[in-house]
């Protein structure tokens, strides 16, 4: 066989979300020579695509458009900045450490660039991965594919829907579900209130107005071809009970496409199963940034977009031969909390995106006291006047880690 | 469409198969290699579709096999065959190995028995090693093996175009194929028999049982009270591909006075599979998964592999295997009735199918039949593979530049192409349900299950539905 044909761009950025797209623009803008987008859909924009509600680029466009729309956008600004975009052109493997193949319409050809950036951002786990045992009928999506299904394809979906879930993008499926025509009929969740209730006000909430079974979860897909029921359970009287339905939406529950990053061998932090990133967004692979919802699964759209803006600064250090800098320490999250990202802090580094620590919390807090600790002494702790909840990333202010010794032991951040 | 020289002229079949999975399909392909008009009668819309689809996929040696009986012959030959067959048409396989590992002493003392037995089914490959000789092999192993015993030659195989290859095969040397052909009752006089369905009559001379799941139904509808099928449920789990560097041999447990226990095994798609557990069901459709069986498996998993079960799981299913109350394979003829019973046919139903056809033929002719091989047989059906063992079209550059097609991935998770889902959908069996898609090429059987791919696929499927009016093709009696 002979030699893949090979192109050498400056920068290769994997994945044309929100988080690819802006990386790629900004990167584009500050002339870092060319960028190639590659993206395997048929369109660039990521999940906001088939996200056909508004609410999308409050953080970096400061308007307020809907999915599709912000898509469109984020394209048209990376195109118009000079990047580069290959649509249906899908990353497969690594050749070696900086060196990628890839399969597209226009062949099987290899990317060796300078620097790359993975933004592959994020899925929901499906059914399966959930391991929901019973029956395997047709009418049990994710949001994404319910999305896709209904916002790219037009093609219908049943007529009453049990949506497992009860996150952002959960409401984000109702919304979708009753476009479709299809009754939202049950809202199920683990916690004791459902997760983003506090992310809509009462008027919201009574216009999405779903009846939601809290502390429960799915035991049981009932239904030969087309699905007829779930079967519920509640979690702290076990009680049992089906709930006739003819879709079931499973959704959040997100966790990163980190495949390549796997397949690289890049580190992995062990709460978010993304790449353990720094505060540069630099992965454990020199030359190799990440960011988006693959770090955070998953803030909105234009959090990882300000990523994008982020991680591009870092690239053009590289590029222009930045030393490396020194190790740093290790930023741990304390129960509640799931994970942090970024997960390191090297002393010389920028602040995180945004000035702002990602967290995921198990449980809610009306007020959380976040705590930030090293080696058994507290360095910081305040009072923040917004609500970790379930859900929802809880964004905290990386001012409060001024007080962090670059030469001491892991900082752990928790509550109280 | 193919060349179809057999077709019967008065509308009676020489013989018809009941059962279009991997035994019915193999009896159709060897019968229509002799100069007979062949009919393959399947309940379902698609052939493929009942127990042969949901099995451990591992191609056998017979090493386990009860010496002497007709199963224990029919895998060692089956494996020969099978091994031949999937090489001349591109049937994924993979010589893997296995090993049987001991967790306790009375395993442990139940090794050299087994290999034994492996030698007297004229296996002699196996060999017993010791703790550290595991965790060289499956460094990922739960702490606690204590010995085992290799079977270098044990594979695992894609039991999907395994019967697909059959039935397209069969179809091609003019086997008539009747989807949606439940027979619900039997009509018999001196010379013909009528199979009752659904989707009306079929006329036969001959019958040839291979039913599965309802085969004791088949035999009593044929006047016969000899055994009964109880359905016994397997689930499995299937894990992450990013697993399968963990798992680089099939690991068989020892089975010993307690029952079978579950193994792992990777698959021929670069999964890793957990499972299956063994529940005897009355409900012949019941192939849900259940809790028990998830909890069971995921403490078994725990004990052989802690490591796969930090793991994400890409999907799970359930499989009935035909158990019947009789120890070994049940292949009977009936001469007087024209009738052939091909039951009992348990897991190892997918290595031993070919030999089985040949058991199956040689049967007949000596019921009355005559059977006499043609020599203008069309060539074996070329498979797409879907194994991860050799290229698969996304990494073929010179097939992408001849068609553009095999470059656009639709199915990211498992890297299925848009030329591929075509083909698929214009198949000799074309596939006509998402889930034939899923047989024939893979596609949202991957780690989204659909998240990315799955409105895509299905607007793929029904674009060349509407073009091919492959749909009917099971209206298709000629």
């Amino acid at each position: 066989m002979t030699e893949p044909h090979l192109i050498t761009p400056d920068v290769l950025v994997i994945g044309g979300g929100p988080a690819g797209l802006t990386a790629a623009t900004e990167l584009a803008d500050r002339a870092a020579g060319h960028v190639l987008v590659v993206d395997r859909e048929p369109a660039a924009g990521g999940i906001p695509r088939h996200s056909d509600h508004t609410g999308y680029g409050l953080r970096d466009l400061h308007r307020v458009l809907t999915g599709p729309a912000y898509a469109r956008h984020l394209v048209r600004q990376a195109t118009r900045a000079g990047a580069e975009i290959r649509t249906r052109t899908m990353v497969t493997g690594w050749a070696d450490d900086h060196t990628v193949d890839v399969t597209s319409p226009e062949g099987r050809y290899r990317i060796r660039p300078r620097s790359i950036v993975l933004a592959t951002g994020a899925r929901e786990r499906p059914r399966t991965a959930r391991r929901i045992p019973g029956d395997r009928p047709h009418g049990v999506y994710t949001t994404g594919q319910l999305q896709n299904l209904v916002h790219l394809h037009h093609r219908p979906v049943g007529e009453r829907a049990v949506i497992v879930g009860g996150e952002l993008v959960s409401w984000s499926a109702v919304v979708t579900l009753r476009e479709a025509g299809c009754t939202p009929a049950l809202m199920i969740s683990q916690y004791p209130k459902a997760e983003s209730y506090a992310a809509f006000n009462a008027a919201g909430r009574t216009l999405l107005r779903v009846p939601v079974a809290t502390r429960s979860r799915v035991t049981r897909i009932i239904g030969k071809g087309r699905c007829q029921a779930v079967e519920l359970e509640h979690l702290d009287t076990g009680r049992r009970r089906t709930v006739a339905c003819d879709t079931v939406v499973f959704t959040g529950d997100w966790i990163p496409d980190h495949e390549l990053a796997r397949a690289a061998g890049i580190a992995l932090d062990a709460g978010t199963l993304g790449p353990l990133t720094d505060t540069a967004l630099r992965t454990s692979r020199p030359g190799v940034f990440a960011a988006g919802n693959l770090l955070h699964p998953v803030d909105t759209a234009d959090v990882a977009a300000l990523d994008g803006r982020h991680v591009a600064q870092q690239v053009i250090g590289h590029l222009h031969g930045m030393p490396r800098p020194a190790d740093g320490v290790r930023l741990v999250a304390d129960a509640p909390f799931r994970w942090v990202a970024p997960q390191i802090l090297r002393p010389g580094d920028p602040a995180p995106a945004r000035g702002r620590l990602l967290l995921w919390t198990d449980e809610f807090v009306r007020f959380p006291q976040v705590t930030v600790r090293q080696d058994g002494r507290v360095l910081a702790r305040r009072t923040l006047t917004w609500p970790a909840a379930p859900g929802r990333v809880f964004r905290v202010p990386s001012g409060l880690l001024t007080g962090v010794s670059p030469t001491g032991g892991p900082v752990r951040i928790g509550l109280r | 469409m193919t060349a179809t020289p057999h077709r019967p002229h008065d509308g009676v079949f020489d013989v018809a198969v009941i059962g279009g999975g991997i035994v019915g399909a193999a009896i159709a392909r060897e019968l229509s290699g002799c100069d007979v008009s062949v009919a393959l009668l399947e309940a379902r819309d698609d052939v493929g579709d009942g127990t042969s689809k949901a099995n451990t996929a591992i191609l056998h040696t017979g090493f386990d096999a009860k010496p002497g009986t007709l199963e224990s012959r029919l895998v060692a030959r089956g494996y020969q065959l099978l091994s031949a067959y999937a090489k001349a048409t591109g049937i994924p396989v993979e010589h893997t190995g296995a090993v049987l590992v001991a967790w306790n002493d009375e395993e442990l003392a139940a090794l050299p028995a087994l290999k034994e037995k492996a030698e007297a089914n004229g296996y002699a490959h196996g060999r017993i090693i010791d703790a550290d000789e595991i965790y060289r092999v499956l460094p990922d192993l739960g702490e606690g093996a204590l010995g085992g015993l290799t079977v270098p030659d044990e594979s695992i195989i894609c039991t999907w175009t395994t019967n697909l290859a059959l039935a397209t095969d069969a179809r091609q040397r003019g086997t008539t194929i009747l989807l949606d052909h439940a027979v619900t009752g039997v009509d018999q006089d001196d010379e013909t028999t009528v199979l009752h369905t659904p989707a009306g009559e079929v006329r036969t001379r001959w019958v040839v049982n291979a039913a599965g799941l309802g085969a004791d139904h088949i035999d009593r509808l044929l006047g016969h009270d000899r055994f009964t099928v109880t359905p016994r449920r397997g689930e499995l789990f299937v894990f992450d591909k990013l697993t399968r560097p963990m798992v680089d041999k099939i690991v068989l447990p020892v089975p010993t006075s307690r029952g079978k226990g579950v193994l792992i095994s990777p698959t021929i798609y670069g999964n890793v599979m957990l499972g299956p557990t063994a529940e005897d069901l009355t409900d012949r459709t019941d192939t849900a998964t259940s809790e028990d069986g998830f909890d069971f498996l995921l403490s078994k998993g725990e004990r052989l592999m802690p490591r796969l079960l930090a793991e994400e799981v890409t999907a799970s299913y359930a499989g009935l295997r035909a158990a019947i109350d009789h120890p070994d394979y049940l292949i009977e003829a009936t001469p007087e009735q024209r009738y052939l019973l091909v039951g009992g046919i348990r897991s190892t139903g997918l290595t031993a199918g070919i030999a089985i056809a040949e058991h199956a033929r040689t049967l007949l002719e000596a019921a009355g039949l005559t059977l006499r091989t043609r020599s203008d047989l069309p060539d074996p059906p070329r498979m797409p593979n879907l194994g991860e063992a050799s290229p698969r079209p996304y990494q073929d550059a010179d097939l992408i530049a001849r068609d553009p097609a095999y470059g656009t991935v639709v199915c990211f998770c498992e890297r299925v192409t848009e030329g591929e889902i075509r083909d698929a959908c214009h198949a000799t069996l074309p596939a006509r349900s998402l889930e034939g898609l899923r047989r024939r090429t893979r596609a949202m059987n991957g780690r989204c299950q659909g998240f990315f791919c799955g409105a895509a696929v299905a607007a793929l499927h029904a674009q060349h539905q509407t073009h091919d009016g492959c749909a009917s093709q099971h209206k298709d009696h000629r």
